[in-house]
């Protein structure tokens, strides 16, 4: 087992999970905000929007969004996210590719996870902010959104653990991250099987478990207290 | 917060205004995205008649489309059974009063539920193939079947757990004292309760079941994306296969996901109120 540690770049590939997840999370945060916003909007046409872009995102399977980020959008459409000339092109390209199809997809549970969020503030804040003359951006930024925000932290947890484990379909387009090289130094030795499943699995416990606690601690201490 | 209307007042005439003009930008927004992405399509020959045609012969569907859709749909059918039942198992055994037992199955369903299902699925595909457990045939699938039973009965664990510990706790003080043995009990009164009560979580699994069967086509399992992707590769058609497939799956998730909504409905509707143990339909990214 040391040999095939010391001849595969096990951290390396954790890395790029690592990296991987931290993106697409920033990524689903802005674009689940942004949409969590629209569905609780005034205006019909956004809520319409909002509502269509979760139902349609939530419905579609991340390998079919991932894969088709390339072999549609970069294939055959020619959307580069990297720079052409650079000797990593495809890499970085796919890497992108794979933060794209990461934060999309996970965008609509974020959205979902917001709204209840908001479903856990009572109306009387949202009474006293439009009492006060606030618009309902102002309503939003200043009032409900911040309470929203720590009252989703559960669902925006499990949300972020979920993408964690889902970074590795990215492994679909060539992305070298864990599952991918796991695939390899399985395909090359096939007697270290078990082993290298277990190293690999453990690496996901390590990353996830801490995240579970992490927020688990953060939804009671930031809980608003009423 | 019950209604929306509590996060803004009542449109005037000059908010009418101007969430019309918002609408109209909107709109417009949209529909500048929905141009833009056409004439890219089109841009790259993907609008033509020739790219659409094959849809429209027989041979399309009979060779790939279907045949990927029976593979998708039986590796989720199979899955969603053995994860019942799998599940049922190791929610019982958390609620156990053997301790031994008890620990086992917590450390198999966090074990199992911080996995990629990604993970099971090629460890379970060449275990398979190394021991040569079933013939090459069916290898894919039992990879496939396996990844998704492991993970989901993990989460129907939880679910069990979930649903007797939502119920009143006279309910189990009265099969105790009414002499039946804890198992008893959790079996014959808080079991029946509890899964009524999880009805629509398990009908919202299914869509997290059908949607993650498409990792199988990672392990060479045929189903729906691998057949559409084999039919782009021979129609010369990649982008619309891809349509297509796409809204395949998204049409039987949301029927689905329908569905568990009307579900959920009824049954609070017939006063199962412990419902809310269950978690709105498909609430899991994973």
């Amino acid at each position: 087992m040391a040999d095939l540690l010391k001849q595969y770049d096990v951290l390396g590939a954790f890395w790029m999970t690592i990296v991987l997840t931290v993106f697409s999370a920033v990524g689903s945060l802005v674009i689940g905000t942004v949409v969590a916003v629209m569905r609780v909007s005034p205006v019909a046409v956004l809520r319409t929007m909002g509502a269509g872009y979760v139902n349609i995102v939530r419905n579609t399977p991340l390998t079919l969004i991932i894969v088709f980020c390339n072999i549609g959008l970069f294939v055959n459409l020619g959307l580069r996210l990297a720079d052409k000339s650079s000797s990593t092109f495809l890499v970085d390209n796919n890497i992108r590719l794979a933060v794209l199809g990461l934060s999309v997809y996970h965008a609509a549970f974020v959205c979902e996870a917001l709204r209840s969020g908001i479903n856990t503030v009572p109306a009387g804040q949202a009474e006293a902010a439009r009492s006060i003359g606030l618009s309902f951006g102002q309503n939003i930024c200043h009032v409900v959104m911040p309470q929203a925000f720590r009252g989703a932290v559960t669902p925006l947890g499990n949300t972020m653990i979920a993408l964690t484990k889902n970074t590795t379909v990215a492994s679909a387009i060539g992305v070298a991250e864990a599952s991918g090289l796991m695939k390899e130094m399985i395909e090359f030795s096939p007697d270290q099987l078990v082993l290298v499943f277990l190293v690999f699995a453990l690496g996901f416990v390590v990353l996830t478990l801490p995240m579970g606690l992490l927020f688990t601690t953060m939804s009671r201490r930031l809980a608003v207290r009423r | 917060m019950t209604s929306q209307t509590v996060l803004f007042d009542t449109p005037g005439p000059r908010a009418r205004r101007r969430h019309t003009l918002v609408a109209v930008a909107g709109g417009v927004v949209l529909l500048g995205v929905l141009a833009w992405v056409l004439s890219r399509l089109a841009a790259r020959g993907n609008l033509t008649p020739a790219k659409w045609n094959p849809f429209a012969s027989a041979d399309t569907w009979t060779e790939y489309l279907l045949p990927g859709l029976v593979g998708t749909l039986e590796a989720a059918a199979i899955s969603i059974v053995l994860a019942l039942v799998l599940g049922l198992l190791l929610g019982m055994g958390r609620l156990s009063e053997n301790r031994p037992l008890r620990w086992f199955c917590s450390v198999f369903v966090e074990f199992f539920r911080s996995v990629p299902v990604l993970l099971m699925m090629i460890f379970a595909f060449n275990v398979y193939a190394v021991y040569q457990v079933f013939d090459s045939e069916q290898l894919a699938l039992a990879g496939v079947v396996t990844g998704l039973t492991l993970y989901n009965a993990s989460v129907m664990a939880e679910l069990v757990r979930a649903g007797v510990g939502s119920l009143p706790a006279g309910q189990r003080e009265a099969g105790l004292s009414i002499g039946l043995t804890a198992t008893q009990t959790l079996r014959s009164i808080l079991l029946p309760q509890a899964l009524t009560a999880m009805l629509p979580a398990i009908v919202g699994q299914l869509v997290v079941v059908l949607k993650d069967s498409a990792l199988g086509s990672i392990i060479t399992y045929v189903e729906l994306l691998a057949q559409g992707q084999t039919l782009g590769t021979a129609r010369a058609n990649m982008v619309p296969a891809f349509i297509v497939v796409a809204a395949i799956f998204i049409a039987i998730n949301y029927l689905l996901t329908v569905l568990a909504g009307r579900v959920e409905r009824r049954m609070r509707r017939r006063g199962h109120t412990s419902a809310k143990a269950a978690p709105a339909a498909p609430g899991q990214a994973g």
